[in-house]
C-alpha cells in the first residue's frame, strides 16, 4: 500500500502531479528526476539560459514562511523554463481569523495559476492545498513545517550522486536537530529509496524524534562513533529559537558534543563529504574551516538546487511518469 | 396514557433481562415487563419486531455550545439530534461562553433543554472561576442549582494544590469531580501521539506520560482528598492499568471513553485527515485494544460520544491549527452496536457503558427497564442500512470521519419520559 501522504501525489492514472513529499516514489522516479537534472546542469553557463518547457504558464511561489534561497533558486527554475513567476510572501493568521490559507490560495486560482511552490510553518498545508485545487493546477512543497522538503532532499541526492555514484554502497549520517527538520525527514525517505547501505541519525536524544528507527534509520547520540565508516556526512542547522535550555544546554556544550570540526570529520572514511541544507550556523553545528574546507560540497547543493527543480517542474508539467 | 411496545428485544443489562419482551408504560413509568399488567388496556401499540428495545442512551461527555457558539450548534439542535441517536440523557460540560460556573448559568442550560423537551441535560459546573484554574467555584450552589458534578473541563488545573483543595471541596458535598487528567507541560502545543506517525508527519506530540502523569497526579490526590471522581475520555492503555488498580484498592474512581478511541489508533490521520484531530489524541493500535478490553472488563464503566460539533471549514486547515473534536452523537449506539457485531464487545457489556454504568456514576435511577423507572428508552433496528450525510446528520456539527460512510443500524424510535421524542 502507498504511503497515505503520498497517495494524494498521484492521479488516477498513477501520473505525479504534485511533488509533495519523497516518501512512496519509486526508485525510477528519482532516478528519473536527477537524470533530467543532469541535462539541466550546465544550463547556467551557456549564452542563453532559457527553454521553452514552460512557456506561457504561471507560477507562484507562494511563501507563508519566509525564505530566500529556496524562494530565489525555484524563481531562477522557473525563469529558465520560460515560466512567468510570481513572487508572493504571504504572510497569515494561523487561527481562524483573517484569511485563511485556502482562501488565500483559491484567490490566486482564480487567476489562472498553474503551479503553486508553497511553503509553510504547519506541516501538512501542501497537502491541505493540493487536496482543494481542481486537478490541472499541481503544487510543490518548498517546506511543509517539520514534515517534507522534498526538493532540497533531491538537490541532495544530486550533489551525493555526483561525488558518489553508487548510492547501495554509501553510509550517510545525518547529524543534529533530526526532531525539527523537515530536510532530514525527506532525506531519510530518498536515502533509503535509492538503496543506501544505512542511514544513522546522530544526536542527543532530546533531538530524535521517537520511533524514529521505523523511518529506516539507525541512531546513536555519540558523534564520535557515530562517523566510522560513513562516506556523507549531513550536517543540519540549529535554529536559535530551538535553543531555549530545554532541548540543548547551550551552544558550547552542543558544538564540543555534535559540531563537525576538522579532527571530527578524520573519524570519517577518508573521501567522506560535507553537506549542510544551509543557512550554516558557523561555530554551532559545523567549524568553518570544514564547511569551506575541500571535502565541503555545500556551495554545490546551491547550485545543484536550480537543475534539480527545474526537473522536478519539467516533469510535473510536462513529462508522464507511470507509477508502479 | 398506557404504551406498550410489542415483541422487541429488551435489552436491560440493569435488570439482567435479554429477550423478546412485551414492554408495558404508563405515563411516564415502566409498569410491566412480559408479562401484563393487571387491568392494563393499551392506549397505543407500538410493533418492535425485530428490533432491539434499550434504555435510553447516557452520554457522559457532550457539548452543545449554547450559549456563545449557537453558530456551531445550539441546545435545540443537539438535543434534537440527541433524541434521534436513543441519546436521552447527556452530560455537558461547563466550557461555554460565559463559562458555567454560576448558578444562573445551570438554570440557563437545565431550563432550556426542559422547555424543548428532547432530552435530559446535566450540566457540569466550572471546578474552578472561568476554568481558570486559581479560585474555586460555588460548588454547593451548583449543586443546588442542578449540576451533577463538577470539571475543568479542557482546561487544566496546573497547580497541585489547587486541584487538591478543589476536590476536599468538592468531596465535603459528595459532588463528583469529572476529571480530563493531563500534565500540561508534557502536552504542549502537541495534536497528535507521540510517536510513529508524529514523527512521520512531523507534527507537535503528546507524549502517552501527559496521561499517565495526570492520572498519577489526581489519583493521589483524590486518596488523600476522599473526593469522588471521574476520569473522562482516558486514551491510553497504561492509565486503564492505574486506574484499575486505584479501584481495587478501594477508590472511589471511575472512569469513561470515547467512542473514537475504540476505532482509531494514531495510523488512520494518513495525510494529515484532520477529521481524526482529537482530544487527547488517538493513541497507539496497542492502546485502543487496551481500552477496548478495559470496557469488556468494565474497568472502564461508560463510552461516551465526547461530542464536538464544529461547522465543516473549521477542519479545512492546516492539522495544528484544525479545529478538535468530532461531533458524535448521531453516530455513538451505532459505532458501538458496530463493536458488538465485531465481537469485540459482549451486548451486555456495551449496552451497559452506554445506560447504567453512566447512570451509576451520575448516582441516578436510570439507565435501565425496570418496573417503576422512567420511560427513557429507544428503539435500535439493527439491519438498518443508512449513511450519514448532510440529510441524516441531526447534530448541526459537520465534523466526523463518518461523513459520507455507510452504517449499519439506527434508531428508529425514543422515548423520554413516556413520550415519543423522536420516531
Amino acid at each position: 500500500m502507498r504511503a497515505p501522504d503520498s497517495s494524494i501525489q498521484f492521479d488516477e492514472n498513477g501520473h505525479l502531479k504534485h511533488f509533495l513529499t519523497v516518501n512512496g516514489l519509486t526508485r525510477k522516479s528519482l532516478v528519473n528526476i536527477l537524470d533530467t537534472a543532469e541535462s539541466f546542469i550546465n544550463f547556467g553557463q551557456r549564452e542563453i539560459k532559457k527553454v521553452p518547457l514552460l512557456r506561457g504558464k504561471t507560477l507562484v511561489n507562494l511563501f507563508f514562511e519566509p525564505s530566500t534561497r529556496t524562494r530565489t533558486t525555484f524563481e531562477i527554475a522557473g525563469k529558465r523554463l520560460s515560466a512567468d513567476v510570481i513572487n508572493l510572501n504571504a504572510s497569515r493568521m494561523s487561527t481562524t481569523k483573517g484569511e485563511s490559507i485556502l482562501d488565500t490560495v483559491r484567490t490566486l486560482e482564480a487567476m489562472h495559476t498553474d503551479l503553486f511552490i508553497v511553503r509553510d510553518k504547519a506541516s501538512g498545508a501542501a497537502h491541505l492545498i493540493a487536496a482543494h485545487l481542481p486537478d490541472h493546477i499541481k503544487v510543490i512543497n518548498a517546506g511543509d513545517g517539520r514534515h517534507s522538503h522534498p526538493t532540497q532532499a533531491m538537490l541532495d541526492m544530486f550533489t551525493i550522486r555526483q561525488k558518489k555514484p553508487d548510492f547501495s554502497r554509501l553510509k550517510v549520517a545525518i547529524v543534529g536537530d533530526i526532531l525539527h527538520s523537515r530536510v532530514a525527514r525527506s532525506q531519510i525517505h530518498a536515502l533509503n529509496i535509492l538503496g543506501v547501505d544505512e542511514v544513522r541519525v546522530i544526536g542527543p536524544r532530546t533531538l530524535i524524534p521517537t520511533e524514529i528507527e521505523k523511518m529506516g534509520v539507525t541512531t546513536t547520540s555519540d558523534l564520535i562513533g557515530g562517523l566510522e565508516g560513513i562516506d556523507v556526512i549531513i550536517m543540519l542547522r540549529i535554529q536559535h529559537e530551538r535553543m531555549d535550555g530545554q532541548l540543548i544546554p547551550s551552544e558550547q556544550e552542543y558544538f564540543q558534543r555534535y559540531g563537525l570540526t576538522e579532527n571530527k570529520l578524520q573519524l570519517a572514511n577518508e573521501d567522506a563529504i560535507v553537506m549542510h541544507p544551509g543557512p550554516i550556523n558557523r561555530g554551532l553545528e559545523i567549524a568553518s574551516s570544514v564547511a569551506d574546507g575541500s571535502r565541503s560540497v555545500i556551495l554545490n547543493q546551491v547550485t545543484n538546487g536550480i537543475a534539480v527543480r527545474m526537473s522536478i517542474m519539467a516533469k510535473l508539467m510536462g513529462g508522464q511518469e507511470k507509477r508502479s | 396514557m398506557r404504551t406498550v411496545i410489542r415483541n422487541g428485544q429488551v435489552i436491560d443489562p440493569g435488570n439482567g433481562i435479554n429477550g423478546i419482551r412485551n414492554l408495558y408504560i404508563h405515563n411516564r413509568e415502566i409498569i410491566g415487563i412480559g408479562s401484563k399488567p393487571a387491568g392494563f388496556t393499551a392506549d397505543r401499540e407500538v410493533n418492535a419486531s425485530g428490533q432491539y428495545v434499550l434504555p435510553g442512551i447516557i452520554d457522559l461527555c457532550v457539548r452543545l455550545r449554547e450559549p456563545g457558539e449557537e453558530h456551531k450548534a445550539t441546545i435545540q439542535s443537539e438535543t434534537r439530534a440527541a433524541a434521534s441517536a436513543g441519546i436521552t440523557r447527556m452530560v455537558c460540560t461547563p466550557d461555554t461562553f460565559p463559562i458555567i460556573d454560576t448558578p444562573a448559568m445551570v438554570h440557563m442550560v437545565i431550563n432550556r433543554a426542559q422547555d424543548l423537551g428532547y432530552a435530559r441535560v446535566h450540566p457540569l459546573g466550572a471546578l474552578t472561576v472561568g476554568l481558570q484554574g486559581q479560585r474555586l467555584t460555588d460548588m454547593a450552589m451548583l449543586m443546588d442549582a442542578g449540576c451533577v458534578g463538577v470539571s475543568n473541563a479542557q482546561e487544566i488545573v496546573k497547580n497541585t494544590l489547587v486541584m487538591r483543595r478543589a476536590m476536599q471541596y468538592a468531596s465535603t458535598y459528595d459532588l463528583p469531580v469529572f476529571l480530563t487528567p493531563r500534565d500540561a507541560w508534557l502536552q504542549g502545543n502537541g495534536v497528535v501521539h507521540e510517536g510513529e506517525v508524529s514523527t512521520r508527519l512531523g507534527l507537535p506530540a503528546i507524549p502517552e506520560a501527559a496521561e499517565t502523569v495526570g492520572v498519577a497526579r489526581d489519583l493521589a490526590l483524590i486518596e488523600t482528598s476522599g473526593a469522588r471522581a471521574h476520569f473522562d475520555l482516558i486514551s491510553c492503555g497504561r492509565s486503564v492499568t492505574m486506574i484499575a488498580e486505584a479501584q481495587d484498592r478501594g477508590l472511589p474512581v471511575t472512569s469513561s471513553v470515547a467512542i473514537h478511541q475504540l476505532l482509531f489508533s494514531e495510523n488512520d490521520i494518513g495525510a494529515f485527515d484532520t477529521q481524526y484531530k482529537v482530544m487527547p489524541p488517538l493513541r497507539t493500535r496497542q492502546d485502543k485494544t487496551d481500552l477496548i478490553r478495559g470496557v469488556a472488563k468494565g474497568q472502564i464503566a461508560a463510552i461516551c460520544s465526547d461530542h464536538q460539533p464544529h461547522g465543516a471549514d473549521s477542519k479545512l486547515a492546516p492539522f495544528s491549527e484544525a479545529a478538535t473534536g468530532i461531533a458524535g452523537i448521531d453516530t455513538l449506539l451505532t459505532l458501538t452496536m458496530g463493536l458488538v457485531r465485531e465481537r469485540k464487545l459482549d451486548m451486555e457489556t456495551a449496552v451497559s457503558a452506554l445506560t447504567v454504568h453512566p447512570a451509576r456514576i451520575l448516582g441516578t435511577n436510570a439507565g435501565h427497564l425496570g418496573i417503576g423507572a422512567q420511560a427513557d428508552l429507544c428503539l435500535y433496528d439493527p439491519q438498518k442500512n443508512w449513511q450519514l450525510d448532510q440529510h441524516t446528520m441531526q447534530s448541526k456539527g459537520r465534523n466526523s470521519p463518518f461523513y459520507g460512510v455507510k452504517l449499519k443500524g439506527k434508531v428508529t424510535r425514543t422515548m423520554l419520559s413516556g413520550k415519543w421524542v423522536y420516531q
